[in-house]
């Protein structure tokens, strides 16, 4: 089979299977084939000759906490000020704030790379993208005129304080409050937990967002307001925040994950009272989108690291490459992270056309594939990470490969930005149930017109009407399908981005043909797994029924 | 001043480049190109010169096929001014690519032609030298310092013996070595910026020159493989080897 790089993939899937030099020129601001190779190509090597080669030495080294200061790998102060310098921290920011505006879809090819080359360091630039969204959109012109050039530049990084003790899933239980001064401004008492990369001192400052309650605000998640404070006041006097202390983590160790104490923070609302969930929820797409990227970008790295190994490895007289074994192994990570690349580039040219072409059909189609690609791609990550480790043998489980690392960062993702179990149920019942499956039911249409997938697009078209059936009769019991269902979605759709990505460049089609054929059956077992299920539930529950 | 840069497309440094089945060269069908490495310390360098305000312009050229034109492009996201492709496809040996660019110094006016000493694919190490002499030219090849002075250049050369320095009065040749400076990764606002910078295309035939091979090729094979050593068991046994089998004392 024919060996590509990830930059090569992005490129393709960006040119020819999601068409963004269409998508961009009915926009009106074409963007050509020979720029988005341009462009990714320079972003792979920035990230592979500047990020890539210090993410053990900082993954050792660690974020660590004493006497009231956070330290990051030494070394990161460097890769800050690279990273700044390179500008990629405004591929999709507004022009009108020092951004190239280019569409989502860019910044995702740039989050895959990049999260490859070190996701520990990324994921305090992916949050400050987050913020840079956020405040465009929800900001005042003055805010934006303080705020978005330091953001965009990637000066000021930007961080997200929703989590707390007792509010996590349930973000409508947080008690962090905030007083106002009377001067416009607020005071912010309260603590916030798992903030990532919520104190350093890489840059000479850092905007936090944070969720908190007004005085009289209604209780649960109608009563809570988005603010935003400076870590470094303009006076250059430092806010009433500090950071309490960091977690020992299982992964990510050079990402600090910040407990952050609020005593009194001078803060400013952005947007409206009690519309701070809100705020959230409309950046959600992106920042769920992201992760499911990262899932991908870790399988891309695993990936990596076990090609190299097994082409140098030699047992019984040939590299481990050609054992049938690790052949199958080796394909299987290759499939799988290709699927999930072109699946998180079709999610991502849904958001472009939603926002450069103000298509509706789009915001529908974006809204059911979010679930799915961060789910999906995110489980599939800590999948291509462990067979990874597989690859290697017993220089798999040992730290100097870089293997095991792989599956430390990767299993994060499955568990934050919306656990992969919410992000299930978000799908079955705020996505698929809210039309009666219209537009799953649409999309499936699409694949099943795709050459080789009629059979699996028909299964799962059966699937869903048995899905929505359960839930119209026992939501709980639908709920504990939920998973089997959106893996049976992620299966089929990932062989619908590689069927297409084949027509498109047929060198890519030895690849296709294996997924289809030991990898979709994968989508059939869940399928099957929820018909199982529901006609157990069906006999459980017919008397109590009659 | 103005700055002529060639810049050229080859196999990037990270490929492990394979002889193709058929022995007729090196495979490059679907293998990453990227500039030269020498090309990109030349790129760069001469756009420090114009930060510095000692350069005014900066025209980054390339011979090769159509697709070359993403090296300029890159030269352009780096700091040129604006391109020129010379297109032409199949092999261009130094001199000829040497006799293209004495066409388009004769157009250009440069001040200095800033470029690789080799280039990493075949290694040639010609092309300066060869353009230095049709141009009658003074040339300070191997760079690793690159001084503009008293309205000459002086270049510091690595040579084997050590460092030798030479003063050039201009127009000059200068061809760099791998110390000269470390070249800096685009920016993503100049990769933007240098999509609307222009690149002019012309063929070897409208300056004039005939880009035809003078050589042929007659074969290209890998290396022969290494053989596997001895262990000896004493240092008499390595005396004895070196001797009778190695002859080399």
């Amino acid at each position: 089979m024919t060996r590509s790089t990830a930059a090569d993939d992005l490129i393709l899937g960006l040119t020819r299977v999601v068409d963004l030099p269409g998508l961009t020129a009915a926009a009106g601001a074409p963007l050509g084939a020979d720029d988005i190779a341009a462009v990714i190509g320079e972003a792979d090597r920035f990230c592979t000759e500047v990020l890539a080669p210090g993410w053990q030495s900082a993954d050792r080294e660690a974020a660590h906490y004493a006497n009231g200061r956070v330290t990051v790998p030494a070394q990161y102060h460097a890769t800050m000020k690279a990273w700044i310098e390179s500008g990629w921290q405004g591929v999709a920011a507004p022009e009108a704030h020092g951004g190239q505006g280019l569409p989502h879809a860019i910044w995702t090819a740039v989050n895959e790379l990049a999260s490859a080359a070190d996701m520990a360091f990324f994921l305090g630039p992916i949050l400050t993208a987050g913020a840079i969204d956020c405040l465009d959109r929800f900001g005042t012109e003055d805010q934006k005129a303080r705020w978005l050039p330091k953001l965009v530049t990637g000066e000021w990084p930007g961080t997200m304080n929703l989590t707390e003790p007792q509010a996590g899933s349930d973000l409508g239980a947080i008690r962090t409050r905030a007083e106002p001064l009377g001067n416009g401004r607020y005071a912010i008492h309260g603590q916030k937990i798992y903030i990532t990369w919520g104190e350093h001192e890489t840059t000479d400052n850092i905007l936090h967002l944070i969720l908190a309650r007004l005085p009289d605000a209604p209780a649960g998640s109608r009563g809570i307001s988005l603010f935003a404070a400076q870590r470094i006041l303009d006076d250059g006097t430092p806010n009433a925040l500090r950071c309490g202390g960091i977690e020992k983590k299982m992964g990510i160790h050079a990402s600090p994950t910040c407990v952050m104490l609020f005593e009194g923070a001078e803060a400013e609302m952005v947007g409206e009272p009690g519309r701070g969930l809100n705020a959230m929820f409309a950046m959600m797409n992106a920042a769920r989108l992201a992760v499911g990227v990262q899932g991908v970008g870790q399988g891309a790295r695993a990936l990596q690291l076990a090609e190299a190994y097994a082409e140098q490895r030699v047992q019984g007289g040939r590299p481990i490459a050609q054992h049938p074994d690790v052949a199958r192994m080796l394909n299987e990570m290759r499939a799988i992270t290709l699927a999930g690349r072109l699946l998180a580039l079709e999610a991502a040219a849904a958001l472009d056309r939603h926002h450069l072409l103000h298509d509706e059909a789009a915001a529908t189609r974006l809204a059911l594939l979010i679930p799915i690609v961060k789910s999906w791609c995110s489980d599939r990550g800590v999948d291509v990470a462990s067979l990874g480790i597989q690859v290697h043998g017993g220089m798999g489980f040992v730290e100097d490969t870089g293997a095991a690392q792989v599956l430390r960062d990767a299993r994060i993702a499955p568990i934050y930005e919306g656990t992969n179990g919410i992000q299930a149920i978000d799908l079955l019942v705020r996505k698929v149930a809210k039309d009666d499956g219209a537009a799953m039911r649409a999309l499936l249409a699409e694949v099943a017109a795709t050459p080789g997938l009629a059979a699996a697009a028909s299964r799962l078209q059966d699937a869903t009407a048995t899905m929505l059936a359960l839930q119209a009769r026992d939501a709980d019991a639908a709920q504990s399908l939920a998973v089997p269902y959106l893996e049976a979605c992620g299966w089929t759709l990932g062989g619908w981005m590689l069927v297409r990505a084949a027509a498109a460049a047929p060198d890519r089609a030895p690849l296709a043909a294996f997924y289809l054929a030991r990898l979709l059956p994968r989508a059939t077992a869940r399928c099957l797994e929820i018909e199982a299920a529901h006609a157990g539930m069906a006999s459980v529950t017919a008397p109590a029924a009659a | 001043m103005k700055i002529l840069v060639p810049v050229k497309r080859v196999v990037d440094y990270n490929v492990k480049v394979r002889v193709k089945s058929d022995g007729t060269g090196v495979e490059t069908a679907n293998v990453k190109m990227s500039m030269n490495p020498f090309d990109e310390i030349a790129v760069e360098e001469a756009v420090r010169l114009k930060e510095k305000g000692a350069a005014t312009e900066i025209v980054a050229v390339s011979v090769g096929p159509a697709a070359a034109a993403e090296q300029i492009r890159t030269a352009l996201a780096m700091g040129a001014d604006r391109g020129i492709l010379v297109e032409h496809d199949g092999t261009v040996e130094p001199l000829a690519v040497a006799k293209i660019l004495k066409a388009l110094v004769a157009k250009e006016s440069p001040q200095i032609v800033l470029m690789g000493k080799q280039a990493i694919d075949d290694d040639m190490n010609a092309t300066g030298q060869m353009l230095a002499a049709l141009m009658g030219w003074g040339q300070g090849t191997f760079a690793s310092k690159v001084e503009l002075a008293d309205g000459g250049v002086k270049v510091t050369r690595e040579v084997d013996g050590g460092l030798e320095t030479v003063a050039l009065n201009l127009p000059a040749i200068v061809t760099v070595d791998l110390r000269l400076n470390e070249p800096r990764y685009a920016s993503l606002p100049n990769i933007m910026k240098a999509r609307k910078k222009p690149i002019e295309t012309v063929k070897p035939g409208d300056l004039g020159v005939d880009a035809t091979p003078r050589l042929t090729v007659l074969k290209v094979e890998e290396p022969p493989k290494r053989q596997a050593g001895v262990k000896v068991g004493s240092v008499q046994e390595l005396v004895q080897k070196l001797r009778n089998e190695a002859k080399v004392i």
